[in-house]
């Protein structure tokens, strides 16, 4: 099968599920209409279909951009990058001082990387921002006034919301990088995205049918035990299903999905304890019913450099 | 006309580019955004502050709100005279020592007579960000020549780091402008009180 016809295939059912997940919490705001406004299950539909509708809008500029071709998803990732580094920072307590790094950060630094993406430069892809930027931004700190109060923790925020959402984002377009024979890597993007997000979508259903028990009360209220089992197992059985736009076999399909849904879920946990210490709930309010742009790829930053690496590795003639 | 034009046209760009760059979440806590004449007094820290503030105003109500700006800093130079007067329509105050036998307030009175609502920035100058500087008495003077006008208190959250005294280039990072609830002058209320009031219910809107 061509590489577009599997999209097609892929973009149909994603739409099918779309379509039924509406009618549902359409189904269920119907029961919900005649209860109170701060009625908690009324709170939870509401939610819900903001979040449904949300993923209509998402999954048509995901898809408009992969249609269009590899450049435009990159110049999508690096837009969704811009805005998850603007929530990372700005919930990070940044002095006068830093202010010309973080001019940097956002204004040289990002588009660097996405240009590295674009010319497909792998080599200083995978050590710009964590060698050069790593070393140089600091000094650029001092340089540029001497405020040293608080130093390593002002700089390690600015290189954490470097790595997180620059570096390990840009490894989504970057798959397109990758070379495997008679494949079009484009679909890699495809399948990594389904597998993580369809884990986020599966946990939360498992979680709301069947949680109980929770994973860490302290980080995250809403992950529990149960959630996170039907959800993993449930994502890596989609992705194994999901085989055929892989260049793996399905038991290596299998293995790959398990990794990305187990990354991705220590990914959410990570971000939010982060998002704990800040002592807020959401990273923005981008996204109508999710929050900010990082509630919804904090499980991406995570899976995407692990996958891209491991598939590198074991796949890639270059 | 052409004046007219690219004031027009300069005024969008701003609007536009301050909100893509910021965010500009707008919460309209206290009030809604209604077309009551008002006095917007909010906390300074940053030149955003007023760009940011008449950008999170909608449409109609931008166009008759006037921010309050200091004579000595946006008076000068063709750009900024460009920028405050055609694009801004602000009002100029006269921050140095008053000349005798002129109220420094009388552009103020003269602009909420005609109608139009102000930002004000009580504290004077922009302060370091974390916290309130006193605030001056101009407001005061204001609030009891003009009764009728409504107080809106406003806090503006993060714009000094998105620009900080002495810097010209942005950084990017959210902003938030909270809208608190309307106030007056009380009865009797003296000016100390009054403007300590004033600068809680700014301060109160900080985490809200």
């Amino acid at each position: 099968m061509s590489g577009s016809r599997q999209g097609w295939i892929v973009f149909g059912g994603v739409i099918g599920i779309l379509v039924l997940a509406s009618l549902i919490g359409f189904a269920m705001s119907l029961r919900v209409r005649g209860k109170a406004p701060e009625d908690g299950s009324r709170r939870v539909v509401q939610n819900l279909n903001a979040r449904i509708k949300a993923w209509w809008v998402m999954i048509f500029v995901l898809a408009g951009a992969l249609m269009t071709g590899p450049k435009a998803v990159i110049i999508l990732f690096g837009l969704i990058s811009f805005a998850a580094l603007r929530e990372f920072l700005t919930l990070t307590p940044t002095r006068k001082a830093d202010h010309f790094a973080l001019l940097v950060s956002f204004f040289i630094v990002l588009p660097s990387q996405y240009g590295l993406v674009w010319t497909g430069w792998y080599g200083v892809f995978t050590i710009f921002i964590p060698v050069y930027v790593f070393l140089l931004l600091p000094a650029f700190t001092i340089i540029s006034r001497e405020a040293t109060r608080n130093f390593l923790e002002r700089t390690s925020e600015t290189q954490w919301g470097l790595m997180i959402c620059v570096y390990c984002i840009s490894h989504v377009p970057g798959l397109q990088m990758l070379t495997i024979p008679n494949y079009d890597p484009a679909m890699l993007v495809v399948f990594l995205i389904l597998v993580v997000q369809a884990s986020d979508v599966l946990q939360y259903v498992w979680g709301k049918l069947a949680g109980k028990h929770k994973v860490a009360p302290d980080v995250s209220p809403s992950k529990t035990v149960e959630g996170f089992v039907g959800g993993v197992l449930s994502a890596t059985a989609l992705g194994t299903g999901l085989w055929w736009m892989t260049p793996f076999q399905p038991w290596q399909a299998a293995l790959f999905s398990f990794l990305i849904t187990m990354t991705g879920f220590l990914g959410g946990l990570v971000m939010s304890a982060i998002k704990r210490d800040r002592g807020v709930k959401d990273w923005g309010h981008l996204i109508e019913g999710h929050g900010g742009m990082l509630d919804r790829l904090d499980s991406v930053c995570f899976a995407a450099p692990i996958f891209f690496h491991l598939t590198r590795f074991f796949f890639s003639t270059t | 006309m052409l004046d007219r034009m690219a004031a027009k046209m300069t005024a969008g760009a701003i609007t536009g580019f301050a909100k893509a760059l910021t965010g500009a979440q707008c919460q309209w806590v206290g009030c809604g955004p209604y077309e009551t004449q008002r006095i917007y007094f909010a906390n300074h820290s940053s030149h955003l502050d007023f760009i940011l503030l008449w950008s999170a105003l909608p449409g109609p109500l931008r166009k008759r709100t006037r921010p309050v700006a200091a004579a000595d800093y946006w008076f000068h130079g063709t750009f900024k005279q460009f920028l405050i007067r055609q694009v801004f329509n602000g009002i100029p105050v006269d921050r140095e020592g008053r000349k005798p036998g002129t109220n420094p307030l009388q552009p103020m009175l003269d602009a909420l007579d005609e109608g139009a609502s102000l930002i004000i920035f009580p504290e004077g100058t922009r302060g370091s960000g974390e916290e309130l500087l006193p605030f001056k008495s101009g407001i005061f003077h204001l609030a009891k020549d003009r009764p009728h006008v409504e107080l809106v208190p406003v806090w503006m959250e993060n714009c000094y780091r998105v620009m900080p005294k002495g810097s010209f280039l942005p950084v990017p990072l959210l902003c938030s402008v909270r809208f608190g609830e309307p106030t007056r002058l009380a009865e009797g209320e003296r000016k100390p009180a009054f403007l300590e009031r004033l600068q809680k219910s700014v301060a109160g809107l900080r985490c809200a």
